[in-house]
């Protein structure tokens, strides 16, 4: 899946440092220096370069072909696969990280894709765009129609994106499953992070996206 | 049959076709009987000798060294003048000075298969027990066994790691075979257009081209050597037969559709009348002048057997294990011979073997021939993932 189509993030492309993207610097800073990763949904591979700057050894799947070739024209691995039914052919602790970016809510099953994160992954980095954001509460409320923003600006019925969540439901289904969050971010509408020491209702409310640094739970 | 009849006669003789076999106009490897070249079949090949053409100089390092795998009907000529046909080399759309695998970058070897009929031994040279050519007596041989003898000509040069090895369709298998059989030599790997085990069909087509060889009365039970002939007209609707699966319906389409050869209305003959048919003789009669017919036998045998899951317990992932090569797989969406499905199998394994890899499809209705033409997105793809492999095999920037 395209992030380009899944979720064109006009207000962060412009981000706060450079031309990278801020979420994809939040998520970068996440990786520790010397590990392997594994991208997925990368896109025209706008993440990895990043982490290859940093010198890590980054692997990527893509959904669609124009993407995976251009990233193969970066000189990237990355291979053309879905993240629904491609992840069940990497071994388990194959990657030190699995990064989900901007992806989850366009999966079929976000869950069993999850479960698959960490399995491969012994940590999995997982964004996606908050539908509690108050634009999209304030649009079904006042507005009664599915909510459209600069950043998700399809509509109900051409967007691929069938899974939407709010940052409080993917707590819940973290908890349901057992994954242990080491880190939480959520980032308002300009790619800034939301302070730490603010109650979740206001992440849940005020963040655009959250950012979860994801590892597997003990007792499982 | 006016049709068959009418494939034209080849221009060069016998004689200047057996030269290439024997005495070739390239590099030459002897291999003595001290350095036998064991094959699968069980049977110790020699004495034996590898031609093969190089490019480009190898560095003090030794580390540039870049191995091209020629396809089924290819040879050692990949980017040079062909000794018999007069004709451009077969890749140089891919190696050559400005292309992505540049003599001014890489020290490039391309070697003539075991088997083939350029120069390296195959049933077309002579045996030395016998004297005679060796005809149906040379053991048949396999993937492994040309991958073998490639080893034993690297070796031979004294390049220990080939920074790339690099091939399409057969040459894909034994680009394969090679990071299978040794990982540890091959820095990256450039697998085209090619599978890891030839499929039913593809094993069903070899079986029609090697029928229409040996139902050809001049084949001789394969002694045609003796006899100073050569099944020309077997060998021709083989190679026609095969030439049909390395294009697409829709190239074909496109390239002749129903239109007529020189001609408004149908002769209500077997003549030629359409494109498609003067084009496909053209194809036969053009192969045959350059091809030796029992070698086409034995090179799709090789083929027919190959099978990594098979030689590593039927877990195509375990041929791979911890394989620190670095992979592009491309493959062509119309290529029906080898289709994506085939590389996405391999690319699976890959991953599962936590490889390092690379894979695109091409969107291209040129079907299986696709990598032998000019595809731009190819050639992008195939100079960035070897500058990228080059900047961590640590070459240096002159690969600009």
């Amino acid at each position: 899946m395209s992030v380009q189509e899944v979720l064109p993030l006009g207000g962060l492309a412009t981000g706060q440092s450079g031309h990278f993207r801020a979420d994809h610097l939040l998520v970068a800073d996440m990786v520790k220096p010397g590990s392997k990763v594994l991208d997925v949904g990368c896109g025209e591979g706008d993440l990895l370069q990043l982490l290859e700057t940093r010198g890590i050894d980054g692997r990527g799947i893509e959904l669609s072909r124009e993407g995976v070739n251009r990233c193969v024209a970066k000189g990237l691995a990355v291979v053309q696969g879905d993240a629904d039914t491609d992840l069940v052919n990497y071994p388990d602790d194959a990657f030190d990280y699995v990064i989900l970016s901007q992806t989850l809510q366009a999966t079929r099953q976000p869950r069993v894709v999850l479960e698959n994160l960490l399995r491969i992954g012994r940590r999995a980095i997982v964004s996606f765009p908050n539908f509690g954001f108050w634009k999209m509460r304030l649009q079904l409320l006042i507005g009664g129609h599915m909510p459209r923003t600069e950043n998700l600006p399809a509509t109900w019925y051409d967007t691929a994106n069938i899974h939407f969540c709010t940052i409080k439901d993917f707590v819940q289904l973290c908890d349901a499953i057992n994954v242990k969050m080491e880190r939480s971010v959520a980032l308002d509408l300009y790619g800034r992070p939301i302070p730490l020491n603010l109650p979740w209702w206001v992440w849940n409310m005020f963040g655009e996206q959250g950012v979860f640094l994801l590892s597997r739970g003990g007792g499982k | 049959m006016d049709g068959v009849k009418s494939i034209p006669s080849p221009a060069i003789s016998a004689d200047e076709r057996s030269h290439e076999v024997d005495h070739p106009s390239s590099q030459v490897a002897h291999f003595g009987t001290e350095q036998p070249l064991r094959l699968d079949c069980g049977v110790d090949l020699t004495p034996f000798q590898i031609a093969y053409q190089t490019y480009g100089e190898l560095n003090a390092d030794r580390s540039n060294a870049v191995l091209i795998c020629h396809a089924l009907t290819g040879d050692q000529h990949v980017a040079n003048v062909h000794p018999v046909t007069g004709k451009p080399g077969w890749w140089e759309t891919l190696v050559g000075p400005g292309r992505p695998i540049d003599p001014k970058h890489y020290f490039i070897i391309c070697s003539n298969v075991i088997g083939g009929c350029m120069g390296s031994t195959g049933p077309a040279s002579i045996n030395p027990a016998t004297g005679k050519v060796w005809g149906l007596d040379f053991p048949v041989i396999t993937i492994p066994d040309m991958v073998r003898a490639q080893a034993m000509l690297i070796d031979r040069l004294g390049i220990d790691t080939l920074f790339a090895v690099v091939g399409g369709s057969m040459g894909g298998m034994q680009v394969l075979q090679w990071t299978a059989a040794y990982p540890g030599r091959v820095f990256s790997a450039l697998a085209i257009a090619c599978a890891t085990r030839h499929s039913a069909q593809n094993i069903a087509f070899h079986e029609l081209g090697r029928q229409a060889v040996m139902a050809d009365p001049d084949w001789h039970g394969g002694g045609y050597a003796d006899q100073g002939i050569h099944p020309h007209r077997g060998l021709a609707v083989a190679r026609m037969a095969a030439h049909i699966t390395y294009l697409s319906d829709a190239a074909l389409h496109r390239k002749f559709g129903r239109r007529m050869q020189d001609r408004d209305l149908p002769t209500f003959s077997f003549d030629a009348d359409f494109q498609v048919e003067s084009y496909l003789r053209y194809q036969g009669s053009s192969f045959v002048e350059r091809f030796d017919a029992n070698s086409y036998l034995y090179l799709t045998r090789a083929m027919d057997y190959f099978d990594i899951a098979a030689d590593h317990g039927g877990v195509l992932a375990k041929a791979f294990a911890d394989i620190k090569t670095r992979f592009c797989v491309v493959s062509f969406t119309s290529d029906w011979l080898f289709p994506t499905s085939e590389s996405r199998a391999l690319v699976h394994a890959l991953n599962a073997s936590s490889a390092r890899v690379s894979f695109a499809e091409i969107e291209t209705d040129r079907g299986h021939d696709a990598f032998l033409l000019d595809v731009p997105e190819f050639f992008d793809i195939s100079r960035a993932f070897l500058q990228s492999a080059g900047k961590a095999r640590g070459l240096t920037s002159k690969n600009d």
